[in-house]
Order: C-alpha cells, then sequence, then structure tokens
C-alpha cells in the first residue's frame, strides 16, 4: 500500500470516523461503505473538505447482488447429456448484505486521488439520496441507474428512463430479467403496423459460469 | 394570427450533424435555444450485461464496438482493470506496443474528430483530407490485428501477437501503372514500425496543412469562437473530462497524473485551453494530435532498440504457443482451458482509467471469482459530455449545436453502450 493511500485513509477515518462501516484498501484503491440515511452528509463532506476536495464525480454504478458467488457447473453429478453435463440449477446465492448497491466513484483533480463509495439499498424501498444538487453531472448517471435497476433516487429533478426504449418495461440490468429480454418487435405486413410479442428464443448459456 | 412564443424541435435521430442516432428535443424561442434534451439509448446494445454471460477475454471485441473510433484505447481501460483484479505483471515491449497504439488510436480519434467536427460547421474539404491521413493508421492496424477498426488486440497481460516484419503490399491491378504502384509500395518495403516512422515523419507537415484550413480561417473562428463556454468549476460540476476539461484550462491528463503502462517513461506535454470554448478545444485537440506523434517516435525508437516478450508468460490467463500445444501435455490443458472456459478472476472489485481520446473511460469491474465478470460498468466520457448539452447549448442559436455536438465528439457507441 502506498504511503499516499494510507494518508487518505487516515483522514477519511478521522473524518468520519464512526460514520463508515466498513473501509477496504484492496488493489491500492480505497473503498467505504456508508449506510443510505449517511450518504449525501458523507459525500458533501467528502467533497467539500479541504484535504478530501473530491471536486468530480466521475461515475455512479448500481448493482444488483442476487446471484453474487453462483456458478452454474458442478463437476460432482456427470451426466451423459453432452455440454450441459452436471450444471446444476442455481441454489440461493448466500449473500447476506442487501441486494442492490450503489457505488459512487470520486475524484478529486486538485490533490490527485480517487475513493469508492459503495452505499446498501433496501430491496423494500429502493430509495437513494439523489446526489445531483452536489454534483450536477450526477444527473444522468442516476437516470441510467433508475432505467437499468430501477433504484429510486430521492430528490431527483428528472428521473426518467434514459438507455431503455419508449414504453419499456422492466429493469434490465436486474440478474433476474433474462438476457433475451421479454419482448420482442417486428413489423407486421398485416397489421401495416409494428408489433410487440413475447420472445420467441430461448436463453442459452454457452460457457458456465464457474468460480474455482 | 396567433402568437407562436416557443416551439419545439426534433433534432434527429436521422441527421447527419447528430453524429449517429442522437435524438435532441430543443425547445426553441425563435432561433434560440432555451432547453435541450437529448435523448439518448437507440444505440443501446447492454454491452455490461453481455460481459456477465461470458468469459473474460470474449468481452474485449465490445469493447471495440463501444467508441469505435477509438477502439484500442477501449480496449486498453478493459485489460487494465483484468490485470489489475489478476495482479498481472505486463511485459515492457507489450506496454510499449500498447502505448504506441494507444496514441495511434488517439490520432484516428482526432482525425476523425476534426474531419466531422470541420463537414458540420462547413469546411467540407477537411472530411476529405482527414481521411487521406486516417488511411495509413487504419493500415497499421491491419498489418497488427488483422482488421482495420475491431482489432481485439490487446489482452489481459500484454497483447495478441508481436509486430509484424513486413508490411502488406498493393497488388499489381489494371487501374494502376508501374509507377503509381511503386509509389503506393515505397513505404511498406520494411517492417510496421518503419511504416509508422514514415507516417510520424509525415504527419506533422499534413497537421500544418489542417491548420492552415482552419486555425485563422474568419468563418471558422466566427463559428467556434465564444461557442459553448464552460468554466473550470462548472466542468468539474458537470464530470467534464479530457480535452473538454482541458480546454477550460485545467492541466488534468491522466497519462501525466496517473501514469498507467509505460507513459511515465515518456516525454510530452499537455495542451491546455484558457477559455474554454469551442475553439479552444479544437486547438488543444489538434496540439494533442502532435503530441501522440512525438509519443509514437519515442516508442517506435524503444522498440526498435529492444526485443522481448509481448505477452506475459502465464499460461494461466495467456494461451501457450501453437508448437507448445503439439507437443506438451500441459501446455493442450492450458490452451482447452483457455478457448473454453477462460480463466478465474479472484473476488474483488477494480476501476481502471485511461486517457481516452474523448476523456476519462473508466471499466468498473466487480468479480465474484468466476470467469465471466459479475458485474462491469463502463465510464464512458461522451456519456457524462452529452449530459452537459443542455447546460451548454442554452442560449445559443441552433446552428450552434451542431458545433456543440462536434466539439463534444460524441460518438454513440459508447455513450448509449
Amino acid at each position: 500500500m502506498t504511503t499516499r493511500l494510507s494518508k487518505l485513509q487516515a483522514i477519511v477515518l478521522d473524518t468520519f470516523g464512526e460514520n463508515i462501516l466498513s473501509v477496504n484498501d484492496a488493489l491500492n484503491e480505497l473503498t467505504i461503505e456508508v449506510a443510505t440515511d449517511l450518504l449525501y452528509p458523507t459525500l458533501k463532506e467528502l467533497r467539500d473538505n479541504d484535504e478530501l476536495q473530491f471536486e468530480q464525480l466521475i461515475d455512479v454504478a448500481g448493482v444488483d447482488y442476487l446471484h453474487y458467488g453462483l456458478d452454474e457447473w458442478s463437476t460432482e453429478k456427470a451426466s451423459g447429456r453432452g455440454f450441459e453435463r452436471g450444471r446444476s440449477t442455481k441454489s440461493k446465492s448466500e449473500w447476506q448484505k442487501p441486494r442492490y448497491a450503489v457505488v459512487y466513484h470520486l475524484l478529486s483533480v486538485t490533490l490527485n486521488q480517487r475513493i469508492r463509495v459503495r452505499t446498501f439499498v433496501e430491496a423494500e424501498s429502493m430509495l437513494v439520496p439523489s446526489v445531483v444538487e452536489l454534483w450536477n453531472g450526477a444527473n444522468w448517471f442516476e437516470r441510467e441507474a433508475f432505467d437499468l435497476f430501477g433504484l429510486l433516487f430521492d430528490g431527483h429533478p428528472d428521473l426518467r428512463r434514459l438507455l431503455t426504449d419508449y414504453g419499456f418495461i422492466g429493469h434490465p440490468f436486474r440478474k433476474d430479467f433474462p438476457v433475451v429480454g421479454e419482448l420482442e418487435m417486428r413489423y407486421d405486413e398485416e397489421q401495416e403496423q409494428c408489433v410487440y410479442e413475447p420472445v420467441s428464443i430461448e436463453e442459452r448459456i454457452l460457457v458456465p459460469r464457474v468460480i474455482r | 394570427m396567433a402568437e407562436i412564443e416557443h416551439y419545439t424541435l426534433n433534432f434527429g435521430p436521422q441527421h447527419p450533424a447528430a453524429h449517429g442516432v442522437l435524438r435532441m428535443i430543443l425547445e426553441m424561442d425563435g432561433e434560440v435555444i432555451e432547453r435541450a434534451d437529448p435523448h439518448i439509448g437507440l444505440l443501446h446494445r447492454g454491452t455490461e450485461k453481455l460481459a456477465e454471460i461470458k468469459p473474460y477475454n470474449q468481452s474485449i471485441g465490445y469493447m471495440d464496438r463501444l467508441d469505435y473510433v477509438s477502439m484500442m484505447c477501449n480496449e486498453h481501460a478493459y485489460v487494465l482493470a483484468i490485470e489489475k483484479l489478476l495482479k498481472l505483471e505486463v511485459p515492457k515491449r507489450a506496454q510499449y506496443i500498447r502505448v504506441m497504439f494507444a496514441e495511434v488510436t488517439r490520432i484516428l480519434n482526432h482525425l476523425m474528430w476534426l474531419g466531422a467536427h470541420g463537414l458540420d460547421v462547413g469546411a467540407m474539404t477537411m472530411f476529405l483530407y482527414c481521411f487521406r491521413d486516417r488511411e495509413p493508421l487504419m493500415d497499421a492496424y491491419e498489418a497488427v490485428s488483422g482488421t482495420r477498426m475491431h482489432a481485439t488486440y490487446f489482452r489481459p497481460g500484454g497483447v495478441y501477437r508481436d509486430l509484424p516484419d513486413s508490411m502488406p503490399q498493393y497488388d499489381k491491378s489494371p487501374w494502376r501503372n508501374d509507377r503509381k504502384l511503386k509509389s503506393l509500395n515505397e513505404n511498406r518495403q520494411g517492417s510496421l514500425l518503419d511504416f509508422l516512422a514514415d507516417f510520424t515523419d509525415k504527419f506533422p507537415a499534413n497537421i500544418d496543412e489542417y491548420e492552415a484550413l482552419l486555425t485563422e480561417n474568419r468563418i471558422w473562428k466566427q463559428r467556434l469562437v465564444g461557442i459553448g463556454v464552460v468554466s473550470p468549476e462548472r466542468a468539474f460540476q458537470l464530470g467534464l473530462t479530457g480535452p473538454m476539461l482541458r480546454g477550460s484550462g485545467v492541466a488534468w491528463d491522466l497519462r501525466k497524473k496517473q501514469p498507467y503502462d509505460v507513459y511515465s517513461e515518456l516525454d510530452f506535454d499537455i495542451p491546455i485551453g484558457r477559455n474554454g470554448d469551442c475553439y479552444d478545444r479544437y486547438l488543444v485537440r489538434v496540439e494533442e494530435m502532435r503530441q501522440s506523434n512525438r509519443i509514437i517516435q519515442q516508442c517506435i525508437k524503444w522498440l526498435k532498440e529492444n526485443d522481448g516478450p509481448v505477452i506475459a508468460d502465464d499460461h494461466k490467463v495467456s494461451p501457450p504457443s501453437r508448437a507448445d500445444v503439439r507437443e506438451n501435455m500441459e501446455s493442450l490443458i492450458h490452451h482447452f482451458k483457455h478457448f473454453t472456459e477462460g480463466y478465474c478472476v479472484p473476488e474483488g472489485e477494480a476501476y481502471a482509467a485511461v486517457e481516452h481520446p474523448k476523456g476519462e473511460f473508466g471499466i468498473y469491474l466487480l468479480s465474484d471469482g468466476a470467469n465471466k465478470p459479475y458485474r462491469l460498468k463502463i465510464r464512458a466520457p461522451g456519456f457524462a459530455h452529452m449530459a452537459a448539452m443542455n447546460e451548454m447549448a442554452k442560449g445559443h442559436m441552433l446552428a450552434d449545436v451542431v458545433a456543440i455536438i462536434g466539439t463534444m465528439d460524441v460518438v454513440f457507441g459508447e455513450i448509449d453502450r
């Protein structure tokens, strides 16, 4: 661990103390975990504190931990069905924490340092405070996370879908949303218009997921 | 007659100045923009979701198709993120090759931008000239990877193969005489490095030509000076990076400040603007091309003098050589495992950012220890720039919107992902 990172870690621990749930400095990157209700003041302090000065919000990423640590391959039960051999059905993930998380990546241009802030979001409420007030650039990042994961950013000025089609239903980046989608569209010559139908293709696994 | 105060204009998605599939709803007061609401996602392919269902190496090709005018820079960020998680050492020669091609890519991207920006604003000739210079660079891409654009050349641990010793030649054809054929093949007699060295010798003079056409051009300046001004404070607020930030006078470049690969060993300067308008960003990007040219020259020099492996010698991650596979059982197993199941990446998370021609391009990789990423988030610079559209276009005329789209250097492959 570089001295620079340990210095930043010391400042962060000093500033927030008990308010941080965990600190991690793996791979030379500092990650802190904050409870959702303390997220806004923590990020505000990260931006305004003279020793931190994270004036830029680089990224906001939603994460769905539903299938975390699950693999699709168990080599113990062999069968004679070719490629599908030994594919285990998904059991329940051993993930203990809430299902969703929002990950913020901050950058300080002045002090040349980065930090990652993670907050877990309860699946019942899906509510996260919006940080558009702190960094105006968060607007689209939050709209994207709302669109793809269904995370609700409290206080966002204009929480509309961003990437998916007009009238799209569902949140496609959730792990229980099929990769092939739910609806397919085609032009129908008899009706002379585009029609939406349930997908006709089946989801396949070409390379099973393994954890070794 | 009824009085019309505001009206709404639908700009795109099928509009040549929209640089792809941008649909923008413009609320206009006469010819002045009151509010711009970009609708993106028409090119959304769900790259991040697709990456979750395939082994790590199979997504490298998807990275090319994000920002499809700066292909290798996208790959660069992706392989850096994987290397970070695997704690993989990359051979020096591979790092130099990667840096050299990252800079070739930067020139490719900036030439495309300069041509398209010129075309949007009315300088049609620029487009043709810029494509002339893109051609040898694409040939370099082809010589090294086999494709002109979507290279899939970078790999975790290095690059796919070493630089070729010879360049492909133009063939005889009924449409060119011997003299023409000879002149076409003149700079292709040596290796790829000689070919690129020849390009870097000629290129600065070509940039001078572009500058002669544009920099002091009255129309060009009328269209760009004072348009889309962003102050440094607003640039931070809006998350602008790359030339968009440097144009506002902030000397921030990841290649200098948080160097990756061998950038710390190379000598180059960071140009910055002063006023934060479209014209300054134009000047910054043109100067960046000159600096990239310098970096390529330094890389060529180093690569000519030094030999070595181009990919890490860890066959859990990189495939063994073909000859080994035929003779060695262990290598055969590695080869088979590599191309079927892939490799497992230790549990953890990593964020790797590169100074992409458009700004900070980052890959946030979350692994649960499997052979596929658990979550891949692509931080596209154009996404944040596009989000700033409303603020930059407000109060400008309709024609200036085109200049602002041009100065952002938007490519929808990366914005929509």
